[in-house]
């Protein structure tokens, strides 16, 4: 069965500066897979060629077994590729229906109508009101999203990519910046997003990955430095030293 | 004033301004070539809110279109004896349409600054081709001769402006409806989408430039009406409907009206040129020191606009009456 995401000898540079060299990748369907590493490592760069935001110097990338290397983002996006930002990058001042209504309109193909009135378009409201429910977001449906707290916020970027039914889940540092107490909400929704999604995440709150995460890749420096489950990672060497010796040194 | 949470059914506050158009009508009728006038930049300036307040694109060469669409009726009647009015607006909603596409596709790529002076340069371009292809489009001298038939063969453009501006007024209601459907659409709401976060609009895999060009060549094509508007109304075409000056006027209407609101392209528009009317008559020579002296006060003062001042009042009354029926 073909990975639900994979990359073959991904290679970024810019200039001499190389920032992923030769990553051979793979991300099981259904997978829940962490990727982590010492700042500028390249996982963001890693995640921007995975979307198309950013174009590779050299190698592969495919989804569920088709190339997708030089496919737009917009059309990697209908083949089921979502993300999240590692800022928040929400419609600040509109309300936060219309944030996950936009990402629904979208995947409809409703977004291009031009003579009914959105507000009469309800199987897209009401689809962006239920995935606003079980994110716990239903009564902040009409203040704007720049109106909310932080953790809240970062819900609505996950809101937006379920929006958009994922067959593969890009999530960058989705607990970035939030409170410990709030991290605790966004690791509750995580765990009960739909077993079939297959999910990366990036993030640097090591206690969220080890409890989310069934396999865990270790980038430095744009290379793979070592992969497998959580108990292997938390007990290797090589990792300890570059990356978890260095926290406790910080 | 677009989106999924709002209500999209008219108000009755929205039908004011034609009711107030209607009884300028029959109330005012010595000022009804101003009248028209200014429904025709009332038009102009909606077709520009659709761009810069709903799609987010800046622009100052909105007059391309204007100018294209005002030469393009005026060329049809006085050199090519092309004098039926819907016919003069076909073919200059045509043209213009075709220069949104061909311009939008290649401009929209870039952002900000770049797509600013790009904008610039286009209308730049065909001010200086409509000033030397004198032969066609007169030149400095402008278009003498146009003539247009009457409307449907039934109503004579007559020397008092009657129907020069019911024709308008009819043109103005159109271009409203239209533009407040695509306001309200689904289409509407992708481009405030488009506008707050492009970056976002992309990872929902939305085709933002392609979307954009659409919205660029629609508004453009509202503005070239407009442009052959004019050039009926008037008879005449000259160099001023090209260039930065009308692009910088129309700007300053919409800003003084208000940008992102519909409405605003209504209120800036009457504003403007009554003012502007009111100040060439009294201070001939220094008019547009009172015109920017408006604009400076209402930017400073008011950056919503005079629509957005009016609103930010409204909300104060009605805090005002509900902690006044709390308190009781």
């Amino acid at each position: 069965m073909p990975a639900a995401l994979e990359t073959e000898k991904l290679c970024k540079s810019f200039g001499a500066l190389t920032v992923a060299q030769n990553i051979d990748f793979r991300l099981e369907a259904g997978a829940r897979h962490a990727l982590i590493g010492p700042n500028g490592a390249g996982k963001t760069t890693f995640v921007n060629m995975l979307t198309g935001a950013l174009a590779p110097s050299s190698g592969r990338i495919l989804m569920n077994g088709g190339e997708i290397t030089k496919t737009k983002q917009a059309a990697r996006v209908k083949l089921g590729l979502g993300r999240t930002f590692q800022i928040t990058t929400l419609f600040r001042r509109l309300p936060v229906l219309d944030n996950v209504a936009l990402a629904v309109a979208e995947r409809e193909g409703v977004a291009k109508r031009m003579w009914k009135a959105a507000g009469r378009h309800k199987e897209i409201k009401d689809e962006a009101m239920a995935l606003l429910a079980t994110l716990g977001l239903a009564e902040d449906a009409g203040t704007p999203a720049q109106d909310l707290p932080y953790g809240k916020q970062r819900l609505i970027e996950i809101a937006i990519a379920l929006g958009l039914r994922p067959k593969v889940l890009l999530l960058d540092e989705p607990a970035a910046g939030v409170p410990s107490q709030e991290s605790a909400r966004i690791l509750q929704v995580l765990d009960r997003l739909p077993p079939e999604i297959a999910i990366l995440i990036i993030e640097h709150d090591m206690d969220l990955v080890f409890r989310f995460a069934k396999s865990i890749t270790v980038l430095v420096q744009g290379e793979v430095l070592v992969e497998g489950p959580p108990s292997e990672i938390a007990h290797d060497r090589r990792v300890h030293q570059v990356y978890l010796g260095e926290q406790r040194h910080a | 004033m677009s989106g999924y949470t709002v209500d999209a059914r008219i108000r009755w506050t929205e039908w004011i301004p034609f009711v107030v158009a209607l009884a300028g009508f029959f109330l005012l009728p010595e000022y009804l070539a101003l009248g028209s006038r200014i429904l025709i930049f009332i038009l102009f300036a909606l077709s520009l809110d659709l761009i810069l307040g709903y799609a987010g694109i800046v622009t100052l060469g909105h007059s391309a279109f204007f100018g294209l669409g005002a030469y393009t009726a005026g060329i049809l009647s006085a050199k090519l004896g092309v004098t039926d009015p819907f016919i003069q607006l076909s073919c200059s909603a045509i043209a213009a349409a075709i220069l949104g596409v061909a311009t939008g596709a290649i401009i929209l790529r870039t952002r900000a600054l770049t797509l600013l002076m790009l904008t610039l340069a286009i209308t730049a371009i065909l001010l200086e081709v409509a000033n030397k292809m004198s032969s066609l489009t007169g030149g400095a001298d402008g278009l003498q001769g146009v003539v247009v038939s009457p409307i449907l063969g039934l109503f004579k453009f007559d020397i008092f402006g009657h129907t020069a501006f019911l024709y308008c007024l009819v043109a103005l209601f159109i271009g409203w409806w239209a533009v407040r459907r695509i306001i309200y659409s689904p289409f509407g709401a992708m481009l405030t989408g488009i506008r707050e976060n492009r970056a976002r609009m992309h990872a929902v895999g939305a085709p933002v430039y392609w979307r954009m060009v659409l919205i660029y060549t629609i508004s453009g094509t509202m503005a070239g009406i407009a442009g052959a508007l004019l050039t009926q109304v008037n008879q005449f075409v000259g160099l001023n409907v090209l260039g930065l000056e009308p692009s910088g006027d129309l700007l300053v209407m919409l800003i003084l009206g208000g940008v992102g609101r519909l409405y605003g392209a209504f209120v800036g528009p009457v504003i403007y040129l009554v003012v502007q009317d009111w100040l060439a008559k009294q201070y001939p020579e220094y008019w547009y020191f009172g015109v920017g002296a408006l604009l400076i006060t209402v930017v400073l003062f008011a950056p919503g606009g005079i629509l957005g001042l009016a609103d930010k009042c409204l909300q104060l009354l009605r805090q005002k009456s509900s902690a006044k029926a709390s308190a009781r």
